[in-house]
């Protein structure tokens, strides 16, 4: 059931303590800043999210870091010049912290979103982040058996969407916008624009609305 | 200029000339030009962050290199400046850069397909140690107050047809970092191909370790340097 919602507030009101999130954006591109702020002032706590990075300077995923909002990263590259929230966080305990390989990071969403219960990869075999793991040899390499993410909620940023849901995002800001979509229980994109169906030519539409169940508009 | 022919079609094989010591250790720019020379026309390249970018500076248009920066981009052109800069356009550094014609963009998933399916012909990294049989340590120093990172490294040494590492031979500290076995935490086993130095250029495989150049040292030199056995490419 796809809803057009008023408010970024309205839209996220109904996520849980504890739950899984994901949110798109890589760095500062494609990072739905105006839902992420809602979240933090939804209160909601105890999260697990799922996100590239560990948040960027004093802003979006970084200050739901600072405020302690956050229980658990999974992420591939949480340490950056300018991540010292996670960073105070992380070195005082304060945050529990599942390192994954880039690569992996995206697979185990997209497979979560295509029903496929885990695949066997090369990527990290030998290496400390598939230690415990397990392995086979298979087409001629060593490979390592990764399981999918899943999660309660996405929050996405896409640039437009049309009246059936369906989105199209904006240059390198798509990264993780399509995956988290079909990966989540619960999708939220906050757009740029809407237009009415049939607006959007089919053969560019990138996620197909059947992933997304709430649109809201931001300025 | 010859086309490849050596059984990495990618990969210009080492020439006559190649094989010459030259006068003195190579700087950055040298360096980054050198790996440029050595990218075969029409390759598909990733190029790691750090010293690798510097790869991009010298790369010719009539060599026809597509770049591919995995947040999501074939087709990146040079870093953008004043009004080319757009939050939504960025490589894997998180520096604004521009499109070239013909570039495409994708989401996180195909991008990563992309390495992990064995599509890219090359792939530049830095490194903190490469062993003699190519593995790769370049993620994490292992200290226990250390924030791990990994980003896409592990992705870009196991999935790209050819990987080459940059970087200086020796630490601060005088230590090679072409070891025989790497004490730092893993990339990749057996993944890199080439290590570019500011000393030498290596090939690096099952078969231990051949010297291709050197830059002013000789090759007796060099191993006095280098704890594992250099033998010069035949």
């Amino acid at each position: 059931m796809l809803n057009f919602i008023d408010t970024v507030g309205e839209a996220v009101a109904g996520i849980k303590d504890g739950s899984t999130v994901m949110i798109g954006g890589f760095g500062n591109a494609g990072q739905p800043f105006e839902l992420i702020d809602a979240l933090l002032e939804c209160g909601a706590t105890g999260l697990t999210v799922v996100n590239n990075n560990a948040g960027q300077g004093d802003q979006g995923l970084a200050l739901l870091i600072k405020e302690g909002r956050v229980k658990k990263m999974i992420c591939s590259f949480p340490r950056q010049s300018d991540s010292w929230h996670f960073d105070a966080k992380y070195r005082a305990g304060e945050v529990e912290l599942e390192l994954v390989p880039q690569g992996n990071l995206a697979e185990r969403i997209r497979a979560a979103g295509a029903g496929i219960g885990g695949f066997f990869t090369p990527t990290g075999y030998g290496t400390m982040l598939a230690e415990g793991k397990e392995t086979r040899f298979l087409d001629g390499k060593w490979q390592v058996f990764e399981t999918p993410i899943h999660a309660d909620v996405a929050l996405i940023k896409a640039l437009t969407a049309d009246g059936r849901g369906n989105l199209v995002y904006r240059k390198t800001a798509r990264n993780f916008g399509p995956i988290m979509a079909a990966a989540a229980k619960h999708t939220i994109a906050q757009v740029s624009g809407i237009v009415p169906t049939g607006g959007l030519d089919p053969e560019n539409i990138v996620t197909p609305g059947i992933y997304v169940n709430s649109i809201v508009k931001v300025a | 200029m010859s086309i490849p022919t050596n059984d990495h079609a990618s990969v210009r094989p080492g020439n006559q000339a190649d094989l010459q010591t030259s006068g003195k250790p190579l700087g950055r720019d040298d360096l980054a030009r050198l790996v440029a020379r050595d990218i075969a026309p029409g390759s598909f390249v990733n190029l790691g962050i750090g010293q690798p970018t510097l790869v991009s500076n010298y790369l010719e248009p009539e060599q026809n290199i597509t770049l591919h920066t995995e947040n999501g981009m074939l087709g990146m052109g040079p870093e953008a400046t004043g009004d080319q800069i757009d939050g939504d356009l960025i490589n894997a550094g998180k520096i604004p850069v521009t499109e070239l014609p013909g570039a495409s963009y994708f989401h996180h998933a195909d991008s990563f397909a992309i390495m992990r399916g064995g599509h890219l012909d090359i792939c530049v990294l830095g490194a903190f140690q490469v062993s003699a049989t190519g593995d790769l340590a370049n993620w994490h120093t292992g200290a226990p107050d250390a924030i791990p990172a990994v980003g896409g490294a592990m992705d870009l040494a196991t999935g790209a047809k050819d990987v080459f590492v940059m970087m200086t031979l020796l630490t601060r500290d005088g230590a090679s970092k072409l070891v025989e076995t790497c004490t730092y935490p893993l990339t990749g086993i057996g993944c890199v191909t080439r290590v570019y130095t500011d000393k030498a250029v290596f090939l690096t495989g099952p078969d231990g370790v051949q010297v291709r150049e050197t830059f002013g040292c000789t090759l007796e030199e060099l191993q006095t340097l280098v704890p594992v056995p250099l033998k010069a490419t035949v």
